[in-house]
């Protein structure tokens, strides 16, 4: 089913003026915010598609920065998301891209923090009525809907890692709905994507971090307030 | 979710003597894991929304950053007021708060999509048109919200909501027969009506193309809203009366499918044809281009 409840249908509370190009790219725009952890010093956002031919219309551009600014979808405030962007410090470019890109609502985030190691590029699709994926972190493919609360783990692609973290997750009772893997190489880095039916508490997050050969344990919940 | 077609869905409130919009909250609590006051609460959080939009859209200054759009749902809200309109002032109440929502979100005013933004005008048109008609309370607003959105979700997992992928009959064709399907079922019908009432309103959008001037969802999404918050009423009174869509609604569904499927992609969404490639539609995506 790719329409699974109630409200992917009456769904969700936005600002306008379109599901795809101003909710879809304003959730994009806040698993940015959330992966990155904290909000970037400077952001390059690159359009494809017919993202890039009417962004400006729809406000895609202020959709995604306000994302970045932890807003919600229906944050009255993402209209003026440039201007509250430059406010508090954050370098904001918008260009469109060329080339191959896996869908017609399509956005490149990199974001930069204070520090030359602190970076991080992420690929989304927006797909309709505001629902997204994210399809690419950091050149790792993963398809990540934002629907659940959702835990990022990257580790190295060692024998045992995973049973090791679905292990922890089976402790603290929580249920995986999606799971996927991909690694850079073989015994490489890798990044797992798990999709969960109930919001992680803080402490299984903290296990999974002791976890060996577990480099970074990351948590995504579009459901939570900012 | 406990049903996956429109016929499995009248069977199982029927079946467990309930109406749609009661089966549907207990399908969506059992689905999410929360309760069922939460998962009510949340709707009744979104219709806040949609009453505020409709107050917004006929009393703030709706014109949308592109300029082309605004202040029709004021319009037609002052002729109704001034004059006898043609619909009678029931419709022309629905009309006019359906434009009125999507004017909101033209202007970047906060909306629910049901299902989509493009389409986000006509169930709260319906709705708060006939609550103040009919004198219902919140709590049976909230429950028709269910009721809409059980419709929804048969149609989008057996077709599509969205413009890009199926063409306006899609967004504001479902969200007409989403409208229609409510209404009935505030107004007593049983859930046998309440389905014939969705394949009555879908049969009068098939094959409506989505064609946006500019790209932009202004012209004509804004005013095939307050086209089908009427004619979601009209789905409903022959509901009601018991005309019955003798094709069923779930063979209607798959009409829409096969009719979007086919749909050229010039006519999905993309501004490469209909509407948005006619002479003045390229003179204003031009003029929108050169003032960015």
């Amino acid at each position: 089913m790719r329409f699974k409840d109630v409200f992917s249908i009456i769904g969700p509370a936005m600002v306008g003026p379109s599901s795809s190009h101003t909710a879809g790219a304003a959730r994009i725009g806040r698993v940015g915010r959330q992966l990155f952890g904290r909000m970037p010093k400077s952001v390059e956002v690159t359009f494809y598609g017919s993202f890039a031919a009417t962004y400006q219309g729809h406000g895609t551009d202020r959709a995604i920065i306000g994302g970045l600014l932890d807003f919600t979808t229906d944050d009255q405030r993402l209209p003026q998301s440039l201007s509250l962007a430059a406010e508090v410090g954050m370098e904001v470019t918008f260009r469109s891209g060329t080339g191959l890109f896996p869908h017609p609502n399509t956005v490149k985030l990199r974001l930069y923090g204070d520090e030359p190691e602190e970076k991080l590029t992420l690929i989304g699709v927006s797909i309709g009525g505001g629902n997204i994926e994210i399809v690419d972190i950091d050149g790792f493919s993963v398809k990540l809907t934002g629907t659940y609360p959702t835990i990022l783990i990257r580790h190295m692609d060692w024998l045992g890692v995973l049973a090791n973290v679905t292990e922890v997750i089976r402790k603290w009772e929580v249920n995986i709905g999606h799971m996927s893997l991909d690694r850079k190489q073989r015994s490489g880095e890798a990044l797992t994507v798990l999709e969960l039916d109930a919001a992680a508490e803080h402490l299984l997050l903290h296990d999974l971090g002791d976890l060996p050969a577990v480099h970074a344990v990351t948590e995504i919940n579009l459901d939570a307030g900012p | 979710m406990n049903f996956q077609t429109l016929g499995e869905l009248a069977k199982l409130a029927e079946e467990r003597g309930i109406g749609i919009g009661s089966l549907m909250l207990e399908e969506q609590s059992a689905e999410s894991g929360r309760p069922k006051e939460l998962e009510f609460a949340k709707m009744a959080d979104y219709y806040e929304v949609m009453k505020d939009a409709v107050r917004r859209g006929l009393t703030d200054n709706t014109t949308s950053p592109s300029g082309l759009t605004g202040l029709d749902a004021q319009r037609v809200k002052s002729y109704s007021e001034s004059d006898e309109p043609c619909l009678g002032g029931a419709a022309s109440e629905a009309m006019a708060y359906a434009l009125a929502v999507s004017e909101v979100n033209a202007s970047m005013g906060r909306i629910i999509a049901t299902p989509t933004a493009g389409s986000c005008g006509i169930i709260p048109g319906v709705f708060i048109s006939c609550q103040e008609r009919f004198g219902w309370d919140d709590q049976k607003m909230v429950y028709g919200l269910f009721t809409a959105g059980a419709i929804g979700y048969v149609i989008a997992n057996n077709s599509f909501v969205s413009g890009a992928e199926g063409g306006c009959q899609a967004e504001v064709g479902s969200a007409i027969g989403m409208a229609a399907a409510a209404l009935t079922e505030l107004r007593g019908g049983t859930p046998a009506q309440v389905v014939h009432a969705v394949g009555l309103a879908l049969k009068n959008t098939l094959g409506l193309i989505c064609d946006p001037v500019g790209g932009l969802v202004e012209i004509p999404c804004i005013v095939r809203n307050g086209f089908g918050a009427v004619t979601a009423l009209a789905a409903a009174d022959m509901a009601l009366a018991g005309v019955r869509s003798v094709i069923p609604s779930d063979e209607v569904i798959q009409v829409m499918l096969e009719v979007g499927s086919a749909m050229p992609e010039k006519h999905r969404e993309t501004a490469g044809g209909g509407l948005a490639q006619t002479p003045t539609g390229r003179q204003i995506m031009n003029d929108l281009k050169r003032s960015k």
